[in-house]
């Protein structure tokens, strides 16, 4: 059976509570046998009873709460049921648990994930569907991680190892960031990716979590970089297919799963033999990811500009018609057509 | 007199000449930022930390300078704290409201302390340890939300909570009368938390009170509240007081903490205490003046990150 998105994020929480008693999941409606709303934590409360806490629809509260538990030992894993729902736990994320090791000079650690899916397409409409993670970035003290689709070396799948394996070292909150159509894909590797190379290129550049680069395979070198995340990759996987056979325009496609702390080394590598820069966001554009990508790729380029572009979602709540939503959300047509105007 | 009358009263007074202290040197420019004072309330901090064992967890609030010297922390420490020096409680990046020491901790955003002290006592909990974790809030603090959202679930499950809430009166410079509606036990007892009110100053009293609560959270598991009616002598901050001067006045007559612990003690074994703290305060004070600031570090530390 192929393996999907949600099914190695299941694995890896499900590695993670079996590898260590400290793991608790903490959320809404968790326990079996409805396993949470979009069915992550599925067969965890029966398999592990005392480590999952299923709670009332208080995400300040269960956030904050999963603070004191990192605080005195324990390892919470929160789960916030939207994504839509973190800017209730915002104080608790913002004014605590990212401050607390800085402010208490070090003297603590506060191994809190905080997950949650966020994205639209679903028609779920302007509370249910929001990409809202650009709000969360640059708060010192808090991770920020969207994992990408790729098989990997793991059994579990990537997005699920990278999960527990967080779950299980991490000394500072980490927000893990999941999306509801990402959920549905199945894990990604060479076998089922056909003309495209993907390689994951964190060493190259000394960082602890994956960067992917896609590229056509057997192309001529690349003469545009698309960066992108979350579910806008596999869009963007898409959109490099068709602008290779139908447009002959060659991609590099990179793929961050670290998006705070900002990891721009590979971005600017690209971008130096590219001379092109797209950048692809599901969320509301402004003041954004690509923002400060672009800003980032501008300030240590010097005098030597490049084309740049943003690809990002509109800049109005999302609407819940399928027709408004879908022209409100960037798409593989979009990418093509911006990259097609770049180059 | 017992030993415990002076114990009491000497950590009051305690309390009281570091309050005292920072409010002149923060005239003399000696402290940046800003700073909250308990003078009045001693008794609560005192009162409530007497009775907590060694591996209790307290939780305090932006006015927790008290609460933090009644559980033995440095006034040394503190003050240098105060001052933003690496000898401070917490190398100077918390300053005044955000203090981590051994089992105690403070942070500025009022209800935010709930649930970080909630998920403590469920932390406790589940390792089996007997640990209790007091959580001291104030009137003002009962108009965030959080603050029941966490009371709910202490209540479900059963946490070894004990929700301290000093009822000042007063919220900076909002009275409560114009905040807070209904009562306030009813706040807590809505959620089936088993609430104990003490109108008084006198730290015999609330401690004797405290003591069998605290035996009772520790014992059955589960969260209680204590509520005690208190006078905030001194301002909210600084100089932001708009209360009447003279009301205050009164109040200070029959509600004052010390006063009231004073009277159970001869005069001379007072006054002998009352030497020994002045004493060690302006030691306090004086070391962590001179204790070096990050400036006259620099280079010395490196990065200082």
């Amino acid at each position: 059976m192929t393996q999907s998105f949600l099914d190695s994020i299941n694995a890896g929480l499900n590695q993670a509570m079996a590898n260590n008693q400290q793991v608790v999941l903490i959320g809404e409606d968790l326990l079996d046998p409805y396993g949470g709303a979009f069915k992550a934590s599925r067969g965890l409360s029966t398999a592990y009873p005392s480590q999952v806490i299923t709670t009332p629809i208080s995400e300040a509260g269960i956030t904050g709460i999963a603070g004191g538990m990192a605080l005195r030992g324990l390892r919470p894993v929160v789960e916030i049921m939207f994504g839509d729902f973190l800017s209730l736990a915002m104080d608790q994320i913002l004014n605590h648990l990212a401050k607390f090791h800085y402010m208490y000079n070090g003297q603590v650690s506060v191994p809190v994930v905080i997950r949650t899916p966020m994205g639209g397409r679903r028609g779920y409409g302007p509370t249910h569907s929001q990409t809202l993670e650009k709000h969360f970035l640059g708060i010192p003290g808090l991770r920020v991680i969207a994992p990408f689709q790729w098989k990997g070396e793991s059994q579990i799948g990537l997005p699920g190892q990278l999960l527990s394996d967080i779950i299980q070292t991490t000394t500072q909150p980490v927000l893990f960031i999941e999306n509801k159509l990402q959920y549905l894909l199945p894990l990604l590797d060479d076998n089922n990716l056909i003309d495209q190379d993907c390689q994951d290129i964190s060493s190259s550049y000394q960082l602890e979590i994956p960067f992917y680069r896609i590229k056509m395979r057997g192309a001529p070198d690349p003469t545009v970089t698309i960066a992108a995340y979350g579910y806008m990759s596999p869009l963007a996987i898409q959109a490099q297919k068709e602008l290779a056979f139908e447009h002959e325009i060659f991609s590099e496609l990179l793929v961050p799963t670290q998006l705070a702390p900002f990891e721009l080394a590979p971005i600017m590598q690209s971008v130096k033999s590219t001379r092109h820069l797209l950048t692809v966001e599901e969320g509301a554009g402004s003041l954004g990811w690509g923002a400060e990508v672009l800003a980032q790729v501008a300030s240590n380029l010097g005098g030597n500009f490049i084309s740049a572009a943003r690809l990002t979602g509109a800049e109005h709540p999302i609407p819940a018609s399928r027709q408004l939503e879908e022209a409100s959300l960037p798409s593989v047509k979009d990418i093509v057509s911006a990259v097609q105007k770049m180059v | 007199m017992t030993d415990q009358v002076l114990t009491l009263y000497s950590k009051m007074i305690l309390i009281r000449r570091f309050e005292e202290k920072v409010l002149s040197a923060f005239k003399e420019g000696v402290f940046h930022g800003t700073t909250h004072t308990s003078i009045g309330q001693e008794a609560d901090a005192v009162g409530v930390i007497s009775q907590l064992g060694q591996e209790d967890i307290i939780v305090s609030n932006h006015r927790c300078h008290g609460h933090f010297l009644a559980y033995g922390g440095s006034p040394r420490a503190l003050f240098a704290e105060l001052m933003g020096k690496p000898t401070g409680v917490c190398g100077g990046r918390g300053g005044s409201q955000h203090l981590h020491w051994r089992n105690f901790y403070s942070n500025g955003i009022q209800g935010g302390i709930m649930p970080m002290a909630a998920g403590m006592a469920l932390a406790e909990k589940t390792k089996n340890a007997q640990a209790i974790t007091a959580v001291f809030i104030g009137d003002g603090t009962l108009g965030q939300g959080v603050v029941y959202e966490t009371l709910n679930m202490a209540s479900l499950w059963s946490l070894p909570l004990l929700v301290v809430l000093e009822n000042n009166h007063i919220a900076q410079t909002t009275p409560s009368e114009i905040t807070v509606s209904g009562k306030i036990a009813d706040r807590f007892k809505a959620f089936g938390i088993p609430t104990e009110e003490i109108n008084s100053s006198d730290v015999m009293a609330i401690s004797g009170l405290v003591g069998r609560l605290i035996a009772d959270v520790r014992y059955y598991q589960r969260p209680q509240a204590l509520i005690i009616d208190t006078v905030r002598f001194g301002p909210h901050s600084k100089g932001d007081d708009t209360r009447s001067q003279e009301d205050l006045q009164a109040l200070m007559k029959t509600r004052d903490p010390l006063s009231i612990q004073a009277s159970r003690i001869p005069q001379n074994v007072r006054e002998g205490v009352d030497r020994e703290v002045e004493t060690l305060i302006e030691k306090s004070y004086q070391e962590a003046l001179n204790d070096p600031d990050y400036d006259s570090l620099r280079g010395a530390v490196g990065e200082m990150k």
